[in-house]
């Protein structure tokens, strides 16, 4: 009975053999460590972020007169709106940490090589697209860093030549930041970016799964059909789709369940991480939600200090370092494009840091130093020093491509071996 | 073969097998168990956020009434929780006219449960002399006029007094109770309510409820 229900549907609609071919059948490298296990966290935060997005725009009213006040209502008459709103301020952080991890992890184990270029282009439009989508969310409670903020992103294009100026009053919808700004950034917000991340993130793992996942060691697991012999090839039960095309190595287990049980365990300890923030310090010092923002946008009166969400001071320290203001937004945009164009700058033939030279990896290393750094500098109040550091950081920020650019043309690296080694 | 030993990646079918099948399963019934607990404990806050707000909720709370310059024959309405709820001082006549109604009604005895258990009575209220109904008409929602004075006989005859809903013609007598032959099925509400001292009435609760 249950099976010949199945099979109506199945015959109509092809679940298991999605399931079997994305899940079940799928054949992921067994040496997966945790650092793979962000791409599922990031999946899952995304849920998070759009169910409690959903609970949220129940009560919030999208105005300039109604927001401010919409959300303290959120806060105190709503049953559990405290917990609905800090599930969704303390995801967007979450989100950001999740997936500044899962591009590193991209970046030692050259995930962003060939075949897997579109793959890491998808990822950079992801994080795009979230950048938009936390930016415009911040504005929402039309607290003092929201508008002020709103105020300081807007105004970077009117940077552009001839038509800058324009362009501002055009995204504005007004003279200045106002309620038709709000309402615009709120549809976009709540609808059009939402759904654009979701067919990104869909691509993004059509495409992954269409050249495979990559591993910390950087070896292909899927071979030439017939240049295996049947004790090298997996035991497992892996979909035709694969095996068709390919000889899969005996180094794979399926994607379900063994990779997705090993995420669970991460996800628990993200959890705890999560709720222990949630719970006890939702504002995060100032860094998850920015005190100014506890108080009503007024268009009369700058905060004292003025700085972007913790996710965006890397790159706002290096707009800040140059002392043009279109020569600052080209930096800052080189800085995000530089990332995407990762898969063409790097010229080296082998994937991991575990293989590359040791200036490779001393340059990744001081790489997620200097970002940590220009984080910390545009997320703390203007200091003289902090000019210099600033340029020096970002001189260092770009020196990583340029030095990944020549060294690996002709890199020493150590043999890659054949098989997984772990 | 690799040089490390798995368990899962063993391939020969007997060493696949596990070796202890009822701790597999006690395992992974009892994380099944605690995520799913985990599950139904998420959802409640979406659930309850759903529940009427505590704005709402002072706005339906409960509604006080000063009847002391209510005339006998007089009826007055207040609003609870956005409806028109009636307080009428019936004459000591027209009480005693209530009870010759009962031919004419419906559900004479109130029955049906429309109102709290103090009121099941021939004048359906706590105190005779005082009606309290919530005015809107069980047929589909419209608000009946109060008819007094004779008006009532051009509907029904020999009654001077009681509610006629100008929507689609239902009756009600000066208990709420409604007549036969008319569109609304039931009786008029009567709201939980009581009487905070001999000028006031609370509408909302009841004594001895919270």
């Amino acid at each position: 009975m249950w099976k010949n229900l199945m099979d109506w549907v199945e015959y109509r609609l092809p679940i298991m053999r999605v399931a079997n071919m994305h899940a079940i059948q799928y054949p992921a490298p067994r040496n997966m460590n945790f650092w793979y296990m962000f791409g599922f966290l990031a999946t899952i935060v995304l849920v998070n972020q759009i169910v409690t997005g959903v609970w949220l725009t129940m009560s919030y009213t999208p105005s300039a007169e109604g927001a401010f006040a919409s959300v303290e209502y959120i806060m105190r008459d709503v049953e559990y709106g405290w917990l609905l709103r800090y599930m969704h301020s303390t995801g967007a952080s979450a989100f950001f940490i999740v997936v500044y991890l899962h591009m590193f992890r991209g970046m030692i184990y050259g995930s962003y090589q060939k075949p897997r270029e579109l793959l890491w282009l998808f990822g950079m439009f992801i994080y795009l697209a979230l950048m938009a989508e936390a930016f415009m969310g911040y504005v929402l409670p039309w607290g003092q860093m929201s508008y002020w903020g709103a105020q300081v992103i807007v105004s970077l294009f009117s940077a552009i030549p001839v038509i800058g100026p324009d362009l501002v009053i055009w995204i504005q919808g007004d003279y200045v930041i106002s309620g038709a700004t709000l309402n615009r950034f709120f549809a976009l917000h709540v609808i059009a970016l939402p759904l654009v991340i979701v067919i990104l993130v869909f691509l993004h793992i059509v495409a992954l799964h269409e050249v495979g996942s990559n591993n910390p060691d950087g070896t292909d697991v899927k071979r030439k059909k017939g240049s295996l012999k049947e004790d090298e090839k997996t035991n497992f039960k892996i979909h035709e789709y694969y095996t068709s095309k390919y000889d899969i190595v005996d180094d794979i287990v399926p994607f379900f369940p063994h990779i997705v049980l090993k995420d669970l365990v991460g996800f628990a300890f993200f959890l705890l991480a999560f709720c222990y923030i949630m719970f006890f310090n939702p504002e995060m010092g100032g860094y998850f939600l920015e005190h100014p923002n506890f108080e009503i946008a007024n268009p009369l009166k700058t905060p004292e200090h003025i700085f972007p969400v913790w996710y965006f001071t890397p790159f706002y320290a290096i707009l800040k370092a140059v002392p043009h203001k279109l020569g600052g937004v080209i930096a800052m945009f080189a800085a995000i494009i530089a990332l995407a164009l990762l898969p063409w700058i790097d010229r080296g033939k082998v994937k991991s840091w575990r293989y590359r030279c040791g200036l490779h990896r001393w340059n990744l290393l001081i790489f997620a130093v200097v970002f940590i750094f220009l984080g910390y500098l545009g997320g703390t109040p203007q200091e003289n020093w902090k000019i210099t550091a600033s340029q020096i950081a970002t001189i260092m920020y770009f020196g990583f491509f340029a030095l990944l650019y020549i060294y690996s043309k002709n890199e020493t690296c150590k043999p890659v071996p054949a098989r997984i080694t772990e | 073969m690799s040089n490390v030993s798995l368990d899962a990646h063993d391939s020969s079918e007997a060493e696949n097998q596990p070796e202890n099948n009822t701790r597999r399963r006690f395992l992974t019934v009892a994380t099944s168990v605690v995520g799913g607990v985990g599950v139904v404990g998420a959802a409640v806050p979406f659930i309850a956020s759903w529940n009427p707000s505590i704005k709402a909720k002072a706005a339906g709370a409960d509604v006080e009434a000063d009847i002391s310059k209510i005339e006998p024959g007089q009826l007055i309405r207040v609003i609870w929780r956005s409806k028109p709820v009636w307080i009428a001082r019936r004459t000591p006549e027209l009480i005693a006219t209530l009870a010759g109604l009962e031919g004419q009604l419906k559900d004479p005895n109130s029955d049906e449960e429309q109102q709290p258990e103090f009121a099941k009575n021939t004048h359906r209220s706590l105190k005779e002399e005082y009606l309290v109904l919530v005015g809107i008409c069980t047929h589909l929602g419209c608000s009946p006029q109060h008819l007094k004075d004779g008006a009532f006989e051009e509907y029904v005859e020999g009654v001077p007094e009681g509610f006629f809903c100008p929507c689609h013609g239902s009756k009600f007598d000066m208990a709420g109770r409604v007549f036969d032959n008319v569109p609304a099925p039931l009786n008029l509400v009567v709201p939980p309510y009581m009487f905070i001292d001999d000028n006031t009435i609370l509408i909302g609760s009841e004594e001895g409820a919270a």
